[in-house]
C-alpha cells in the first residue's frame, strides 16, 4: 500500500528533479551576508545559509533569532538591506522582490498560519494563482487536484469548500499546492504545529520523498523530536546572526538548545526535577462543574480544581478539550449545568463574569482570540485589568505605563518599547503579553489552552516553571497541551477526552505516556 | 545636536502618525490662499441687520460651516472605528430630527405666532428621536450583523420621507428670533453661535475620551471583535453605543441646521453631508475599516473639507461645478495618504537625512 503511495507521487514530482543531479555543485541555494533592519531593530546581520540539493535543513533559533524575517526576505516579502542571494543553475545574484518572483524561481512554502482562501473549493486553492490556468478548465483543474490529493493521500475532495476541512487538512493542502509547484527549493515554516502524530508520520514521509527527488528543503520547528527524525543538517541562528551550520550527528540535543539560547543550559530535564506540585488530597474544590454544557458541542462534563493545583485537559485534536475550559470561561454559551466556587453556585454567563470570579484564560488561537494586533503592547498588557475596573476609570498613563513595565521586565518580554503594535512582536513574546494581561488580573484559577504552541524551546522552559511557580504560590491551573511531555511534566492530574466526552482521569502513578495512550484510545492497550 | 537628534526623532515619529495628513492638507490649502489673495484671511467688523457687531471674512465662514460637519465626523469616527463600516443616514436623520424640533416648536400650526415650547424641550425630544433612530441602525449593525453601509441604507432612504411626515409634509417657518441664535449670532456676541456647538462638542469629546476608557474599548473592539469579547468587552454593546452617541452628534446637527433657516426643506437640508463626514474621517487617516483612531485627526479633516468648499466658492466656482473640483483635490489628497505614498515618503525622508547627515559631520571636522 504504501509502496504504491510512492509510485502514485512519481508524476508530479518528475519536473522536480528531471534532469540528472549534478554532482560537481550540490548547493542549490545561498545566501551570504544578508542583513535586514525594521526602524531600529536589526533582524539579521550578516546571515549566511546554504542549503544542498536533496537534504533536510532544520533553521532553528529562538523568538525573534530571525528565522522568520529570513525565509521572509528569501520568499520576497522582505527586501533585503544587504546580502546576495545565488541560485543553482544561475550565475549572477537572484533578485527577489516578491513573493511570485520566489515562486518563478522555484522557492516555494508552506507558512505557519494558513495563507489559502477559506471561502474558495480545495482545487481552486491548490491552483489559484497559477500562470498554466489562467484560464479557468474546471475540468482540468478539479481532476489534476484530485490526483494531487490522491498522491498525498489527502482526505478531502477537490470540490470541498476549504474552510469546511479541518485545520490539519487545511495545512495538508497547503503543502499539496507548495509540493505540486516546480519547486527546487521547499520551505516548510511551522508546518507540524497543527498536525495530529499520523498527518506528521504523513508530512514526513513526503518530505523524505521530494528529499529524494532532489529538492531542498528548510523546515523551521520547534519540536526538537521532529528535528532529529528527519533533518539532515541545523543552521542555528541566534540574536539576528549565524550561530553555525552542523552535521545532524554533530550537535546533540543538548547542545543544540544551548547554541539556540546562547548559554550552557540546565536542560529541558531540570524542569522534570523540578518539585511537582502533589494536590492535597482532604482541601476542597476551588472550582467544581457539574454537568456543564456549551453549545460548542460538548457532552456535560464534571470537573474539579483544587487550589494550588495544576491539572489538564488531554485528547487528540477535536477531543473537545478547549471547549471544556471555554465553558468554564463563558466563552461559548453555557447550555446547562452549574459552577461552583468554594461550595458556592457561581453564575457565569459571559467572559467578565468569570473574570470577576478570580478566572484567567489564556486562549488557544492566539491571532483570533488573544493579541489586539494594532494596539500596543501595554494596551493588551492591561485590557483585561481595565475592562474588570470599569468603564469610567480608565487608568492613568503612569499607573499603565507601570503595571506594562512591571511584566515586561518580568516576563522578559522582547520589545522595543510597551508601545509597539504586539502584532510587530514575535510569536512567543506575543504569548507572554497574553499571559502578562492575565497574570496582572491575579487570578486564582488560570487555564492556559496551549500556550506553549508555536513557540521556542526557551520560552516554552520559561512558560512552564512559571507555572509551577505560580502553582507553589497557590494559583489554581488548568494546563493543555498537545505536547504530552509538557503535561506529564507540569499537571498532577489529568482529564482524558475523546469525541467530546471525558472519558478518564489519571493521577498519580497513572500519569505515563502509555496510560494517556491507551486512556485516549479507549482501554485497548 | 542633542536638541537635533530629538527634534529629526519628532520628525520621524510625527511622519508615521496619522495627524500629518489633515495638518499638511490645510497647511497647503493655507499657502495656496496667502499667494492667490491674502485677502483671505482678512476677517472684518460688520453689523447684521439687527445692528449688532459681527465678525465677518473666509476663516469665520470656515468655521461657521465647518462646525456640522465637525460635529458628524466625531461620531462618524466612533461608528467606523467599532464597526468597521459608515453609518450614511446622517443626513436622512438629521432631517428628521430637525423636523422634530419645528414640529414640537409649532405644535400644530405650522406658522406660530408663539412658540408652543421652550426650546431646550424641543431640542431635547430631537435628541431621543435621533439616538432612537441611532440604536436602530445600531441593532442592526451590532446586533443582527448586517453590514453597516447596508443596514443604514434603510434609513438614509425613508429618513426624509419620514421628516416630511412628521410636520404632515408642511413647511413650519418659526419667526421667534431666539430661535435663530443656535445657527446665527447671540445679540452682542460677535461670534457665530454654531463655532461654540462646535467647541464644546469638541471640549465634550476630549474629556469623554481622557476620563473614560470609550477610545480604548472602541478600539479594541474595532480590531478583533472575538479577543476583546474574551477579555471581558461586550462588543454588541460597544457597536450599539457608538451608533447612539452618532445620534446625539445628528440632533445637535439638526437644531444648528433648522436653526440657521428658521424653517427646513425635507429634501435639501443636510444632503450629501454623510459622504463628507465619512470623507472627514478618511482625511484624518483613519482605516475605514475600524480600529484604531485619531479623534483629532477627524475634526481636523472636517475643517480641511469647509476649508476646501470656501477656497473653491471664493474662486467663483460655480455651485454645480464644484464637486467635480472637490473630487480633483480629495483624489490628491486621498492619494497622498495611502500607505504606499507614505511609505515611499518615509523612505525619500530617510534617504534625505542619509544624504546630509554626513555632509554635516565633515563640516563639523
Amino acid at each position: 500500500m504504501k509502496k504504491k503511495n510512492v509510485k502514485c507521487a512519481v508524476p508530479f514530482f518528475d519536473t522536480v528533479s528531471g534532469g540528472e543531479p549534478k554532482v560537481r555543485d550540490k548547493t542549490v541555494l545561498e545566501m551570504s551576508n544578508i542583513h535586514k533592519s525594521f526602524h531600529e531593530v536589526h533582524a539579521l546581520q550578516g546571515v549566511d545559509f546554504f542549503l544542498r540539493e536533496g537534504e533536510i535543513h532544520a533553521l532553528m533559533g529562538e523568538n525573534g533569532a530571525g528565522k522568520s524575517t529570513l525565509i521572509k526576505v528569501l520568499t520576497g516579502v522582505y527586501s533585503k538591506d544587504e546580502g546576495q542571494i545565488f541560485l543553482k543553475g544561475i550565475d549572477k545574484p537572484v533578485s527577489i522582490h516578491s513573493p511570485q518572483d520566489a515562486q518563478r524561481l522555484g522557492i516555494s512554502t508552506v507558512y505557519q498560519e494558513i495563507t489559502l482562501c477559506p471561502n474558495l473549493s480545495v482545487a481552486e486553492n491548490i491552483f489559484i494563482g497559477r500562470d498554466s490556468y489562467g484560464l479557468l478548465n474546471w475540468k482540468k483543474m478539479n481532476e489534476g487536484a484530485g490526483k494531487i490529493l490522491e498522491t498525498l493521500d489527502i482526505p478531502t475532495t477537490p470540490t470541498q469548500q476549504l474552510a469546511s476541512c479541518s485545520i490539519a487538512v487545511q495545512q495538508m493542502v497547503a503543502i499539496a499546492r507548495a509540493v505540486d509547484m516546480d519547486c527546487k527549493v521547499l520551505i516548510l515554516d511551522e508546518p507540524t504545529s497543527s498536525l495530529d502524530e499520523q498527518e506528521v508520520e504523513k508530512l514526513f514521509k513526503l518530505m523524505r520523498d521530494l528529499k529524494k527527488r532532489g529538492v531542498g528543503i528548510i523546515f523551521v520547528t520547534h519540536f526538537l523530536d521532529q528535528v532529529y527524525e528527519v533533518c539532515d543538517r541545523i543552521t542555528v541562528l541566534r540574536d539576528g546572526k549565524l550561530e553555525g551550520e552542523y552535521e545532524i550527528r554533530d550537535l546533540p540535543r543538548l547542545q543544540l538548545v544551548s547554541k539556540m539560547l546562547g548559554k550552557e543550559l540546565d536542560d529541558l530535564s531540570d524542569i522534570k526535577a523540578a518539585v511537582k506540585i502533589e494536590k492535597k488530597e482532604n482541601g476542597g474544590a476551588l472550582f467544581e462543574t457539574n454537568d456543564l454544557i456549551s453549545n460548542a458541542g460538548i457532552k456535560p462534563f464534571d470537573f474539579y480544581i483544587k487550589k494550588g493545583e495544576v491539572n489538564g485537559f488531554t485528547g487528540l485534536l477535536g477531543s473537545g478539550r478547549s471547549e471544556c475550559v471555554r465553558a468554564i470561561f463563558g466563552a461559548d454559551h453555557v447550555v446547562g449545568g452549574t459552577v461552583k466556587k468554594n461550595g458556592a453556585t457561581i453564575k457565569i454567563k459571559k467572559p467578565i463574569d468569570a473574570m470577576r470570579n478570580g478566572i484567567g484564560y489564556l486562549p488557544e488561537d492566539r491571532k483570533v482570540d488573544g493579541i489586539i494586533g494594532d494596539l500596543s503592547v501595554r494596551e493588551n498588557i492591561i485590557i483585561a485589568l481595565q475592562v474588570m475596573k470599569g468603564f469610567f476609570k480608565p487608568f492613568t498613563k503612569a499607573e499603565a505605563n507601570k503595571f506594562a513595565d512591571e511584566y515586561i521586565n518580568l516576563l522578559g518580554i522582547k520589545t522595543a518599547s510597551a508601545d509597539t503594535p504586539i502584532k510587530s512582536l514575535s510569536g512567543g513574546n506575543q504569548q507572554k503579553c497574553i499571559l502578562a494581561r492575565w497574570l496582572l488580573t491575579h487570578p486564582e484559577y488560570l487555564i492556559l489552552d496551549e500556550p506553549t504552541r508555536g513557540i521556542d524551546v526557551g520560552t516554552k522552559v520559561d512558560i512552564q516553571k512559571l507555572v509551577l511557580k505560580l502553582a507553589s504560590e497557590g494559583m489554581s491551573i488548568t494546563f493543555i497541551s498537545s505536547e504530552t511531555d509538557e503535561m506529564l511534566r507540569t499537571c498532577s492530574r489529568l482529564v482524558v477526552m475523546r469525541d467530546r466526552k471525558v472519558v478518564g482521569e489519571l493521577k498519580g502513578d497513572e500519569l505515563t505516556q502509555n496510560m494517556i495512550m491507551s486512556t485516549i484510545a479507549g482501554g485497548e492497550k | 545636536m542633542e536638541s537635533k537628534k530629538k527634534q529629526s526623532a519628532w520628525i520621524t515619529k510625527l511622519a508615521g502618525n496619522r495627524i500629518i495628513i489633515p495638518i499638511v492638507a490645510l497647511l497647503l490649502l493655507v499657502i495656496f490662499n496667502l499667494i492667490m489673495d491674502p485677502s483671505f484671511f482678512k476677517i472684518n467688523v460688520g453689523y447684521n441687520s439687527a445692528g449688532n457687531p459681527i465678525l465677518s471674512g473666509y476663516l469665520m465662514t470656515i468655521l461657521d460651516c465647518g462646525s456640522e460637519l465637525v460635529i458628524l465626523a466625531i461620531g462618524m469616527t466612533l461608528v467606523t472605528a467599532a464597526t468597521g463600516g459608515q453609518d450614511i443616514s446622517v443626513g436622512a436623520a438629521i432631517a428628521i430630527s430637525g423636523s422634530v424640533i419645528l414640529r414640537v416648536l409649532c405644535g400644530t400650526n405650522s406658522r406660530p405666532e408663539t412658540l408652543q415650547a421652550p426650546i431646550i424641550v424641543a431640542f431635547l425630544i430631537s435628541c431621543i428621536v435621533a439616538m432612537l433612530f441611532g440604536a436602530f441602525n445600531g441593532v442592526l449593525v451590532a446586533f443582527f450583523k448586517i453590514q453597516p453601509m447596508v443596514a443604514t441604507l434603510i434609513l438614509f432612504t425613508a429618513g426624509r420621507s419620514i421628516a416630511a411626515w412628521i410636520n404632515n409634509n408642511e413647511l413650519p417657518i418659526i419667526s421667534e428670533p431666539s430661535f435663530g441664535y443656535f445657527g446665527g449670532f447671540i445679540p452682542g456676541i460677535p461670534i457665530p453661535t454654531p463655532i461654540f456647538i462646535a467647541g464644546v462638542c469638541i471640549i465634550i469629546i476630549a474629556l469623554v475620551l481622557k476620563f473614560t476608557n470609550l477610545g480604548f474599548y472602541t478600539q479594541a473592539v474595532g480590531i478583533n471583535e472575538s479577543s476583546s469579547r474574551l477579555n471581558g468587552l461586550n462588543p454588541t454593546f460597544v457597536k450599539f453605543l457608538s451608533f447612539v452617541i452618532l445620534g446625539l452628534c445628528v440632533a445637535v446637527v439638526g437644531l444648528i441646521k433648522v436653526s440657521r433657516i428658521s424653517s427646513i426643506n425635507y429634501s435639501v437640508i443636510a444632503k450629501d453631508i454623510e459622504m463628507d463626514a465619512i470623507l472627514a474621517v478618511a482625511l484624518g487617516g483613519n482605516s475605514l475599516s475600524g480600529g484604531k483612531f485619531n479623534m483629532t485627526a477627524s475634526i481636523l479633516g472636517a475643517y480641511v473639507i469647509q476649508f476646501l468648499t470656501t477656497t473653491l466658492y471664493k474662486f467663483d466656482v460655480k455651485s454645480d461645478a464644484l464637486s467635480a473640483y472637490k473630487a480633483v483635490v480629495v483624489i490628491l489628497l486621498v492619494v497622498l495618504s495611502a500607505p504606499v505614498v507614505r511609505e515611499w515618503f518615509a523612505k525619500l525622508w530617510k534617504n534625505i537625512k542619509a544624504f546630509i547627515a554626513p555632509k554635516k559631520e565633515a563640516e563639523a571636522k
